[in-house]
């Protein structure tokens, strides 16, 4: 078990092609899950969080299938085995 | 309200749906009383147009104002190679006359845009999203919420989709979801991107059963659901959507006209993503003749390596957008830079990342390859 951070394709390049990055268990929020991406991906946190460090208005971040929006924002609870996927707007047609 | 009732062709037409559970002949009459409208008929409109049309729809309205490119041809199945040139309407009514010469097409040859949206979808009962920006994505949900008609929702990104049912009765609308769009020239389009042909289609048929279970009144809709499909591993799911309280087009309704939706989501003209004034330009022409006479500049490409392959200016040196970053260090700020792509778009995010950077003599090329292949080298192809 593990925290996973599902990337979208938007942002898997930034990652070096990766889909679905672990994070540790030990991270507590999804800020701190962030935080923890952040350090080896920059370019991906980058592009979901503003420079102050709140979530893009253009981005949705679920933690199972609820959307941060309306739980605790970037202070929701994470744990062993939570998902954390990434949707941010595509506009492609 | 009286439906209308079916001829003997029809009955034999749509014989599979008269003999289906939840369908039946009422539903049959209710699909021939529907009127619904596809904003769009690329590559999500494709699949929802043509699939609306076998279905018996009454009324199907299509908004366009494109002509078919043969780049369309690897993914939107409305138009076939002898449409290239043609309006996308004309090709459109004619491909949905042959399949279903029943359904009464109205076409309407016009961008979508504030002045008008509100009249063009008022006659009709269900709007289906099947467009490829964001500002008339923004447009068509907030004329839905003020017209209270659902729309259906889609949109795709190289492998992956996501749809939706929005601006419902009781359910979200798609600010709800993404109260704004992404900085302009963040998020590629098909042009920059790319997209599997295949992937719109998956979509866009999505989009054209929900609009089907609408008409019908079946089923449970995508309403408060964001369907995500990963076409690389084949999955599927869906998330929880929920109405914002806040929102401003159906939550406080302070949005109670239509806006300016380039400004909305920072594009200005046809193309742009950028302010033009911020950002040093060189024409095709003049970069064509600062070649030619040898001047001593730097050439940077800030495409993917798979557009290079495609066709690329001698003297030019790739360096990806997102690799930027990472070279900064080997470009020399001192000297002249000139930084290209296809259209202008992303290096003119390239030049402004590299002035924040201090770089003081970078210049975009305006209208990128392919103005270059306009104006400079007809050989050069345009993708």
């Amino acid at each position: 078990m593990a925290i996973s951070v599902i990337l979208p394709q938007a942002l898997t390049p930034y990652a070096r092609g990766t889909g679905t990055l672990v994070v540790e268990p030990s991270c507590a929020t999804v800020a701190e899950a962030l935080a923890s991406i952040a350090a080896r991906w920059p370019a991906v946190t980058d592009r979901v969080l503003t420079e102050q460090g709140e979530l893009r208005r253009h981005v949705n971040v679920f933690v199972g299938d609820e959307s941060i929006r309306f739980l605790d924002g970037l202070a929701t609870p994470v744990a062993d085995g939570t998902t954390i996927t990434i949707v941010p707007a595509v506009s492609g047609g | 309200m009286s439906l209308p009732p079916l001829t003997p062709h029809e009955l034999q037409r749509y014989a599979r749906h008269l003999i289906l559970p939840n369908v039946e002949l009422a539903g049959q009459r209710r699909l021939k009383a529907a009127r619904i409208l596809v904003v769009g008929a690329g590559g999500l409109g494709s699949p929802v147009a043509l699939y609306l049309a076998a279905a018996g729809v009454g009324t199907l309205g299509l908004v366009d104002f494109d002509v078919v490119d043969v780049t369309n041809l690897q993914r939107q199945l409305l138009h076939g190679s002898s449409d290239v040139g043609r309006t996308k309407l004309d090709s459109a009514r004619d491909r949905i006359r042959e399949v279903n010469p029943h359904v009464d097409v109205v076409t309407h040859d016009t961008r979508l845009t504030s002045a008008n949206a509100l009249e063009i979808l008022q006659d009709y009962d269900i709007i289906v999203d099947g467009t490829d920006n964001f500002a008339t994505r923004y447009l068509t949900n907030d004329a839905c919420v003020l017209l209270g008609k659902p729309n259906v929702y889609g949109s795709v990104f190289r492998f992956e989709g996501q749809a939706s049912v929005f601006s419902t009765t009781d359910g979200p609308c798609y600010r709800c979801l993404f109260p704004e769009p992404p900085p302009p020239g963040l998020v590629p389009s098909c042009a920059e991107g790319g997209v599997l042909g295949v992937l719109p289609g998956m979509i866009g048929t999505i989009q054209a059963t929900e609009a089907i279970k609408l008409a019908l009144g079946v089923g449970s809709s995508l309403a408060g659901r964001l369907l995500l499909v990963d076409a690389l591993t084949m999955e599927f799911r869906t998330v929880t959507l929920r109405r914002d309280p806040a929102c401003p087009a159906c939550g406080t309704r302070t949005i109670t006209d239509l806006i300016d939706y380039e400004e909305f989501c920072g594009v200005r003209g046809e193309e742009s993503g950028y302010d033009a004034d911020e950002v040093a330009e060189i024409t095709p022409r003049e970069l064509a003749a600062r070649l030619i006479e040898g001047a001593d500049f730097d050439l940077v490409d800030v495409r993917e390596p798979r557009e290079w392959d495609i066709a690329h200016l001698d003297g030019a040196r790739l360096i990806p957008l997102a690799t930027l970053p990472a070279s900064l260090e080997a470009l020399d700020q001192n000297r002249e830079l000139v930084v290209m792509c296809r259209s202008g778009q992303r290096s003119a995010a390239a030049v402004q990342q590299l002035q924040a950077a201090g770089f003081r003599k970078v210049k975009n090329l305006a209208g990128g390859l392919l103005r270059w292949s306009d104006d400079v080298d007809p050989r050069v192809p345009k993708y």
